[in-house]
């Protein structure tokens, strides 16, 4: 999930180096801009967030544009089904680097009450997940509180080492890949596999 | 001085002849992931310049299994799915799937659960038109409204919140009734909001209905005829806007609706401007009913609220820790709630269109199907022949004009 | 609402098309056709009963308990006479039933529906593809001996995936 090591303990930690990571870090994390992915009840809440009540432009994120070129934070909000999926990894793919996605609400979490043929059971089955928010929906004030919470994540980044070429994003964030099997995707007995499964064949 | 008209016809002699396309229609996708197509809807479409001529909708990015869903959980515990069907009024949806299993059960609610009911569902009804004016002005240029629309909708919030103890997606209603009274200072805060109200739809209508740029966007675009809009199996504001009088709340009206006393705004020429209309005079109507139904909600203060058949109903909890029987009905309702076997349909008045449950029994606590009659999958429908021959930026105003929410159209 | 009369006058649009009347929990008329009924039954409906808008069209799939395996159910409204009627027709594994869509082009929907979740095919529908799943799923959802959780949801999801990471990200391969 990456490494969660504070400031102070990291090699490398040159004064200048360190001065010049705060700043990068400071003015990336005071200008988040969110990607909504609005797929369902989670888009309405992200939208009072970004509505006057709870107001996420406070914390530099109002600039929600909706093309994934021009922004740097992921917000998933809502179900993801197998048939978005390839959708939402394009979208992902498309955000130039740095780029935090946080999962809002537990239908991205983990497929949420939806444990159906169509859901995909959590959205880190195809892409990594920096901040996971629960609720159904969140309310907005969570989600400010997961934008807080991704704000300290990253001042612990180190963008001047990466850009030495030192580590990749992947090293300090985790990687993309499975973290856990999707729903019945793998059997893990072969008594787990339905009869008109065509891998029950064999 | 003569003035010429040119009329385009691909690969005719006016043709560019710089045209990388030579006169064919270029392909176009808008979505699934897109500000204005109102959820995860993807159009296909096929454009001649700017000229739509060929849209087809893909649906199904939302595809959650909620019909599947209620055979493997059973009737109870289908309630929250149903909240997340149409979303932006979700217990209008609980109200829907509760009334179509008290019709299979054979199930009365008390007067005062009627009352509730009626008031839930009318601000569900408020918030729901909320969304569609916020969202459509959005997308048309007209930001303000968004944010004067979503504050409303936060008042309509802290309500809910106060009653339910959710903001949305509440699930409040049970078979039988509603889960809890309505205290006095949910009333107080509902009475303030209902008071409010009238003055600040009117406000809206100030900014939106005399505005030139919010005419021409919406007059005569997406007209809709009496005939079409029936052959395509529209109800609701959509099918008002076309001319036809039919609100199920007063033809065939469920909960209580007879006692209140309300009008059917209804549109004439069908287009994305009657509406608008339409559903603004339907929040000034749901103003009228919520506020009577407050009234009544006075007089029958200390009324039952939940039907008390241990059949179907949960038993009130401090009664199920020291009682056996109340034990013994708890224990079953949760485990096995068994409804009459049979096919029942009930349709409700929904801020889209008919939202209607068909549920079908054999008598065991698993249900054999419960299909639900979703309003949107007609709405998305009808995109294609309105945005036929007309211009790419007339598809925002129809697609708002049609309102539909994807939960409810993909299920 | 009287049902007696809905009844009544949807026998009489019927005529001598084989029905029979049903008895519903819920009260509302519903007489049960065959297929080879079911797309003149339905215009007759339409023309003569005055029914001019179709409510629902879908299916119920009573896999071991009975045969014909499937009901498909349609549900029409009345505006004039304000009333709805319900047809039943039961149908088996591989009939095809007609279709509604040029009577009401909104069943257009309603059927493909049926079909996508239940693989019943309609007779005369243009453009009879999948609706929800997408369209090279291979699978019926609603019917009873699929499982809830789905048999290999991911597949379609890990081809593309494979195919992407192949072709834009060859050094993850190493």
């Amino acid at each position: 999930m990456g490494s969660l090591k504070p400031v102070q303990e990291t090699d490398g930690g040159s004064f200048l180096a360190t001065r010049i990571d705060e700043l990068v870090n400071w003015g990336r994390k005071n200008s988040l801009w969110p990607m909504p992915l609005g797929l369902s009840c989670c888009g309405i809440e992200l939208m009072a967030m970004i509505g006057p009540k709870f107001d996420i432009s406070r914390f530099g994120a109002e600039a929600a544009r909706f093309s994934p070129r021009q922004c740097d934070l992921l917000v998933v909000a809502g179900t993801l089904t197998w048939k978005m999926a390839t959708a939402a990894r394009l979208i992902y793919d498309q955000m130039p680097e740095p780029k935090w996605v946080i999962a809002m609400g537990v239908c991205s979490s983990s497929g949420g009450m939806y444990d159906s043929y169509a859901v995909v059971q959590g959205v880190d089955s195809i892409l990594p997940v920096d901040v996971y928010v629960p609720g159904c929906p969140p309310r907005p004030d969570a989600v400010i509180d997961a934008i807080l919470k991704l704000q300290k994540k990253i001042e612990r980044e180190h963008p001047l080492a990466r850009l030495l070429g030192g580590t990749t994003l992947a090293d300090e964030r985790g990687s993309g890949q499975l973290t856990h099997q999707p729903n019945g995707a793998v059997p893990k007995t072969k008594f787990d596999l339905h009869p008109h499964d065509p891998r029950a064949r064999r | 001085m003569t003035t010429q008209t040119f009329e385009y016809q691909p690969g005719s002699a006016l043709h560019d002849q710089d045209d990388p396309l030579h006169g064919e229609l270029m392909q176009l996708e808008m979505g699934p992931q897109h500000p204005a197509t109102h959820g995860v809807l993807r159009l296909s479409m096929k454009l001649d310049g700017e000229t739509m001529r060929g849209v087809e909708p893909v649906v199904g990015y939302l595809h959650r299994g909620k019909e599947k869903t209620c055979e493997s959980l059973g009737w109870a515990k289908f309630f929250p799915h149903t909240d997340r069907l149409d979303y932006v009024q979700p217990l209008m949806n609980n109200v829907g799937y509760a009334l179509a299993l008290e019709k299979l059960a054979g199930l009365a609610v008390p007067e005062r659960g009627e009352i509730i009911r009626v008031l839930l569902m009318e601000v569900s009804r408020i918030a729901a038109h909320l969304i569609y004016l916020g969202t459509t002005a959005i997308d048309l240029g007209a930001v303000s409204m968004f944010f004067a629309t979503f504050k409303e909708r936060e008042n309509i919030y802290t309500i809910l919140d106060a009653y339910t103890g959710h903001r949305m997606n509440n699930t409040y209603v049970r078979i039988g009734g509603v889960f809890a009274d309505v205290d006095e200072k949910v009333e107080d805060l509902l009475r303030e909001f209902l008071a409010r109200m009238p003055a600040e739809i009117d406000s809206w209508e100030s900014m939106l209905s005399g505005n030139r740029i919010w005419y021409d966007r919406n007059r005569n675009v997406g007209v809709l005829t009496k005939e079409q809009a029936l052959g395509l199996a529209l109800t609701g504001p959509n099918l008002r806007g076309a001319g036809v009088e039919h609100d199920l709340r007063k033809v065939q009206p469920y909960s209580g609706y007879e006692r209140y006393d309300f009008d059917i705004p209804v549109g004439t020429i069908g287009d994305c401007y009657d509406r608008y209309l339409v559903r603004v005079e339907e929040m000034r109507q749901s103003v009228r009913i919520a506020t009577q139904a407050l009234a009544l909600l006075k007089e029958t203060r200390g009324g039952e609220f939940l039907a008390e058949d241990r059949r179907y109903v949960l038993p009130p909890k401090d009664k199920v820790h020291t009682s056996m029987e109340e034990l013994i009905f708890q224990f079953k309702i949760v485990t096995d709630l068994r409804l009459p076997a049979g096919q029942c349909y009930h349709g409700i008045e929904s801020s889209k269109g008919e939202l209607g449950f068909f549920v079908v029994s054999d008598g065991t606590s698993k249900p054999v199907r419960c299909h639900i009659r979703s309003p949107g999958l007609m709405n998305v429908q009808a995109i294609p022949p309105l945005a036929e021959g007309r211009l790419f930026s007339d598809m925002v105003a129809l697609i708002g004009s049609l309102d539909f929410v994807m939960g409810e159209v993909d299920r | 609402m009287g049902n007696a009369q809905t009844l009544e006058r949807a026998r009489a649009a019927l005529g001598t098309l084989e029905h029979s009347v049903r008895d519903e929990r819920d009260g509302l008329a519903t007489l049960a056709l065959s297929t080879a009924t079911l797309g003149q039954a339905l215009e007759a409906l339409k023309t003569r009963a005055g029914f001019e808008t179709p409510t629902l069209i879908t299916a119920i799939d009573w896999l071991g308990t009975r045969e014909p395996r499937f009901d498909v159910v349609h549900q029409l409204l009345s505006l004039a006479h304000n009333d709805r009627l319900r047809l039943v027709t039961p149908v088996a594994e591989d009939q095809r039933v007609p279709t509604a869509t040029h009577l009401w082009p909104g069943a257009a929907y309603m059927e493909r529906e049926c079909y996508d979740m239940f693989g019943l095919v309609f007779e005369g529908h243009a453009g009879l593809k999948r609706l929800l799943m997408p369209e090279e799923y291979g699978w019926h959802p609603l019917r009873k001996d699929f499982p809830h959780q789905g048999i290999e949801p991911d597949r379609i999801y890990r081809e593309w995936d494979r195919k992407r990471r192949a072709e834009w990200h060859p050094e993850e391969a190493r």
